[in-house]
């Protein structure tokens, strides 16, 4: 599964790289953010855009799971 | 708070406690407004000279010690710092300079309009056209890159400066000035202002309210969040004018703004297309330097800085209009803002290795 790495980038840059990876890989990825501002905006995109997620909680980070 | 009723409802109250503000003694449809408190600040500290909007603001020490008190209770204050500092310093001073222009930033331009005042519609209109053409850059992949982490105490500095702030302010030692006449002398009373501050500080934080991120969101993402937020405060502090007798719809005399349409126009514009840039309004970036950005903190400076030049350079409008000075300064401003753009775009600039 594709994964990317929204650590240390300010909004809107979380949501958008989210964005545009799903554009290459539709069927799914997994996103790393260090923030819950940036946690919860991509969280409210990929439930705006149809995605079923799933939130983990790691070390100093969230990984999200995003399916199609 | 979190959802859209949060946003709603903190925009709500951000919209009563403006029109209060008026009520206990802000200049009209001035119960907030990021750009010309920094712009007070800045002259009550020397900064600039210009005689009537001087005054130490307790709003602005209020959001950032509110947004700083909530943010450490949630265990979500982090040092961090680094991404593109100077640009950013800089974009803080355009973004001053087109606020000025207009006279305001975003969240009074919502508050002017919900006041009557309806030059506010000539800016409301040029701060989307900016955010039009900021997020063109953005899908070119415009970004500042990533910021750091830093120390925990390097994050903490701003607020304790902020503190300063306010013991300057109670002690009130003779080389600060204060203004006698115009807005500057117009204030509530310093610990309503404080109380106002803390308030919108700690729903600011919560929410993430941005006055430019609902615009920016809307058509990025077709996402209304934040755009909620921005609609509460229009509705609230109309609701809220017409219920203190404050309501004046018209263009002339209104207070603390002028007639000149292009210029409000223009002057948005920048506030717009700089606020996309910075990834926040005015009011975002003091929020998010009370929860240890460091990159804001340098935005919030290049702000007063900005604030300074635009008084001291007379670049900043008044109630005539636009000054010869600020129409050559907005131009130079649109200059800078399309060179930052374009350098800053990965799409359009590929830098070399």
């Amino acid at each position: 599964m594709k994964k990317i790495d929204t650590s240390g980038t300010g909004c809107p840059q979380p949501v958008l790289m989210t964005k545009k990876a799903l554009e290459g890989s539709p069927e799914g990825i997994d996103i790393i953010v260090d923030n819950n501002t940036a946690k919860n905006n991509v969280a409210r995109f990929l439930k705006n855009s149809g995605y079923n997620f799933s939130i983990k909680e790691e070390a100093d980070n969230f990984l999200i799971e995003a399916r199609k | 708070m979190d959802g859209k009723k949060g946003i709603i409802i903190a925009g709500g109250i951000v919209g009563v406690l403006s029109v209060l503000l008026v009520y206990f003694g802000n200049p009209m449809n001035m119960g907030f407004c990021i750009a010309c408190f920094i712009r007070d600040i800045a002259g009550g500290i020397g900064l600039h000279r210009a005689p009537v909007v001087q005054y130490i603001r307790p709003e602005i020490i209020g959001l950032v010690i509110g947004a700083f008190i909530i943010a450490l209770a949630n265990k979500e204050f982090e040092t961090k710092g680094g991404s593109s500092p100077f640009s950013r310093f800089l974009l803080g001073v355009v973004v001053m300079i087109g606020a000025l222009i207009f006279l305001g930033c975003p969240l009074r331009m919502v508050l002017r309009l919900g006041g009557g005042d309806l030059n506010a519609i000539f800016g409301i209109v040029g701060f989307i056209i900016g955010i039009l053409v900021g997020v063109q850059f953005l899908n070119k992949g415009f970004n500042l890159k990533r910021n750091y982490k830093l120390p925990t105490v390097e994050g903490y500095l701003f607020p304790v400066v902020n503190l300063g702030l306010l013991a300057l302010l109670i002690v009130a030692p003779a080389f600060l000035f204060f203004s006698e006449t115009g807005p500057g002398s117009m204030y509530a009373p310093v610990f309503i202002a404080l109380a106002a501050g803390l308030l919108v500080g700690i729903l600011a934080q919560k929410t993430r309210l941005c006055m430019v991120g609902g615009t920016r969101d809307m058509i990025l993402f077709k996402d209304s969040h934040l755009l909620l937020g921005f609609i509460s405060i229009l509705v609230f502090s109309f609701l809220a004018n017409l219920a203190f007798g404050f309501f004046n719809p018209g263009f002339a005399g209104q207070p603390v703004a002028h007639t000149d349409g292009l210029w409000n126009f223009l002057g948005m514009a920048i506030v717009g297309w700089g606020a996309v840039l910075l990834g926040g309004c005015p009011l975002r970036q003091l929020i998010l330097s009370g929860e240890g950005n460091v990159d804001s903190v340098i935005t919030v400076v290049g702000m007063l800085v900005g604030a300074a030049i635009a008084h001291n350079f007379a670049l900043a409008s008044s109630v005539e209009g636009p000054s010869p000075n600020g129409k050559i300064a907005a131009i130079i401003c649109i200059v800078f803002l399309g060179v930052i753009s374009y350098l800053n775009s990965e799409d359009l600039f590929k830098k070399s290795a």
